[in-house]
């Protein structure tokens, strides 16, 4: 799960890293007397949403006056930001943070992650800050310090003392970076984090080190114990049909393509648009529904599906094992007859009981194309939806 | 021969008294697996299905002799049913459990650094659907009826990807000799590696199905161990070719966030290494075939 970076901010400064001076607004009346509270003579006014590149794209503003923080409030409030990282549909900025301008000497990068092959979290830092990691990484890999913290005993202050002078901090403001360095540590592993990224963290001219930007991702299987964490959610950021899943315990991921997929198993829905790929289509979407596949998962996942009205075919692909075909086959029978979906539905079963799970879908008399194989079942999907344009009313394909 | 497990290896249930892990037990138990008992702490001397259940992992090992467990615990608590397993002298743990903190996981493994590597347990999973030795013995959600005793073994993360493979290979007559799920987690128990270097010491393995995934190092990490050291034919899929970079396809391991974790980069490691590549996922089974016609 995704927070906003004035949330991030909050959580940070908890753990007693330095973050300056801000307040949330959401019109721009209340962006100008936040800016007049924050006190100074600059502020930046920064789009709240779920994406990088904010900057870039227009979503942060710096204000010399209390009506020019106004103004860029007026302008971003209900905007669609669209940036590098966003995609195409971007994102509605509904919150605004005002921050109290500082006078920047340096900028870093810092970010803490769970490196895969170590199973440890990793420590990345650079010089280079303000730039993307990836950047640095092609550009100036030298720059880069990594370390890993030993989970037995978590990060330690020498590790921290070690990042910031090799990252080239004068001795009078390495206090400063250790304390920012561990109060992520902590706010990372305390809360169940998976990326903390501070992009820049920031050296004043008096020496402070500050975070300037802050993103946090958190494990969504941790989120039972961190209720506070949990609550931080903003569904304006999500795509509403990804919620929806979410909601119902269903994994969903949304795509460009024309040819809604239905699957049981994670690997196997990935193998179906693979499948749906090679045989000249594009997936709609990736969907997860369990590896029990119970037909009222069944119901959910169709009602789901044709929330996309770029869907022109739906292809259902289950491999029974212990929920047995006839059972699954039920499931698709009752879901189409109670709300059928106008487009074609092509159904392929396998594993237990999958004579009597096809029987079941022949003897429904739905229009459900049947298929036996993975390969027939996506080249029948593809066919489907390249015919459904000029097809009144489908028939049924004895496979 | 088969790897991990066969008849004989003695099983007990973590979480044998709640839904999902009594209907696994009984169906593990008509396989073949010898199922010993189980645990749920605060239940010990009670009985479940004619099978002793125990308060704790070590009590159990003491009266059972057991030396694999699989683990059906809510996520929660599974972290902690998997180490008190490492503790209690487990040699074998299956963890089923999906859902399990990654953070939970990291400290696992370190748990189970602290014995040696000759005496460390093994861990495989969590998030997956466990382990079949075909014909002799289950740990796992997997239906029976779709593997054949043989000589191919296979490994991946996905369960019902591989059931597809399974059923593939059961349809041309290729018989199985151990099939692994590692699991869909960022941080796992065992990698393909460690299962690609048990297949490579056993006799009566010739050949090896890997289906890999988007997300992570370790289908990397494999591609080196067999340009190293395999001499058995492997055969892979990875699945993800459409997946965009930075979404999570359903397991959590299964994210693209860093170059060479997509599925075309996997490809092109462990072709370059000399694995047999099945072209599509319908054709895991026929690339199989042909590689053991050639071999």
């Amino acid at each position: 799960m995704d927070i906003h970076e004035y949330q991030a901010k909050e959580i940070l400064a908890r753990f007693g890293v330095a973050t300056p001076k801000g307040a949330l607004a959401y019109s721009p009346e209340q962006a100008a007397y936040r800016a007049r509270e924050i006190g100074g003579k600059l502020w930046v006014v920064k789009a709240q949403v779920h994406t990088g590149g904010r900057g870039k794209a227009g979503g942060v503003k710096l204000c010399r006056t209390e009506d020019e923080v106004a103004d860029a409030a007026d302008e971003l409030l209900g905007k669609k930001l669209v940036t590098h990282q966003s995609g195409p549909a971007g994102k509605i900025v509904g919150r605004l943070y005002v921050e109290g301008g500082v006078a920047i000497a340096k900028e870093l990068y810092l970010g803490f992650v769970l490196d895969r092959k170590s199973e440890r979290v990793m420590v990345v830092a650079s010089s280079q800050g303000g730039m993307e990691i990836e950047e640095i990484a092609a550009e100036k890999p030298d720059s880069i310090v990594k370390v890993s913290v030993e989970p037995a005993v978590g990060m330690q202050a020498f590790q921290a003392r070690e990042i910031a002078f090799a990252l080239g901090l004068k001795p009078s403001q390495v206090q400063s970076a250790v304390n920012a360095l561990m109060g992520c540590y902590r706010a990372f592993e305390e809360l169940d984090a998976t990326m903390l990224e501070i992009n820049p963290l920031i050296v004043t001219e008096d020496d402070h080190v500050m975070a300037l930007d802050a993103k946090m991702t958190f494990d969504d299987n941790a989120l039972f114990r961190h209720p506070a964490v949990a609550e931080l959610r903003d569904k304006s950021q999500e795509d509403p049909r990804e919620t929806h899943a979410n909601d119902r315990g269903l994994a969903y991921v949304g795509l460009a393509g024309k040819i809604g997929c239905i699957v049981n198993g994670a690997g196997l829905a990935m193998a179906t648009m693979d499948m749906i790929k090679l045989a000249g289509g594009e997936p709609a979407n990736f969907l997860d529904i369990g590896g029990g596949a119970t037909p009222e998962r069944v119901a959910k996942a169709f009602k789901l599906v044709t929330m996309d009205k770029n869907v022109e075919a739906i292809l259902v692909n289950i491999f029974a094992g212990i929920n047995r075909c006839d059972w699954v086959a039920e499931g698709v029978v009752q879901a189409l007859e109670k709300s059928p979906v106008g487009v074609p539905v092509i159904v392929r079963l396998a594993g237990t009981h999958v004579e009597e799970g096809r029987r079941i879908l022949a003897r429904s008399g739905l229009p459900i194309i049947r298929a036996n194989t993975l390969a027939e079942a996506a080249e029948r999907a593809v066919a489907a939806w390249k015919n459904n344009a000029n097809t009144v009313g489908l028939k049924v394909v004895n496979a | 021969m088969s790897i991990l497990l066969d008849r004989t290896t003695p099983v007990l249930v973590q979480g044998i008294t709640g839904k999902i892990g009594s209907f696994h037990a009984k169906e593990m138990r008509e396989y073949g697996t010898n199922i010993v008992g189980g645990v749920t702490p605060g239940k010990g001397g009670t009985m479940q299905d004619g099978l002793p259940v125990f308060d704790t992992m070590k009590e159990a090992v003491e009266k059972t002799g057991a030396t694999a467990s699989i683990v059906f615990v809510p996520p929660p608590f599974a972290a902690d049913s998997i180490m008190e397993s490492a503790d209690a002298n487990i040699r074998l743990c299956v963890a089923i459990t999906d859902g399990i903190p990654s953070q939970d996981m990291i400290r696992v493994k370190r748990y189970m650094r602290r014995y040696r590597s000759e005496n460390r347990m093994r861990l495989i999973g969590p998030n997956c659907a466990g382990l079949i030795s075909p014909g002799k013995a289950m740990m796992g959600i997997m239906p029976g009826n779709i593997y054949i005793p043989g000589n191919v073994g296979i490994v991946g993360r996905s369960g019902t990807l591989g059931y597809e493979a399974a059923a593939q290979m059961m349809d041309l007559g290729i018989g199985v000799s151990t099939s692994v799920g590692i699991g869909g987690d960022p941080i796992n128990g065992s990698s393909f590696k460690d299962i690609l270097e048990l297949f490579e010491a056993d006799p009566e393995t010739h050949a090896v199905v890997m289906i890999g995934e988007i997300g992570g190092p370790q289908e990397a990490e494999a591609a080196e161990y067999i340009r190293d050291h395999m001499t058995k034919p492997v055969i892979a899929y990875v699945a993800g070719l459409s997946a965009p970079k930075g979404r999570k396809m359903g397991h959590a391991g299964a994210i693209i966030s860093a170059f060479g974790e997509g599925a075309s980069e996997k490809v092109e490691l462990l072709r370059d290494v000399g694995v047999a590549i099945a072209p599509t996922p319908a054709e895991i089974g026929s690339t199989a075939q042909k590689v053991l016609k050639a071999a």
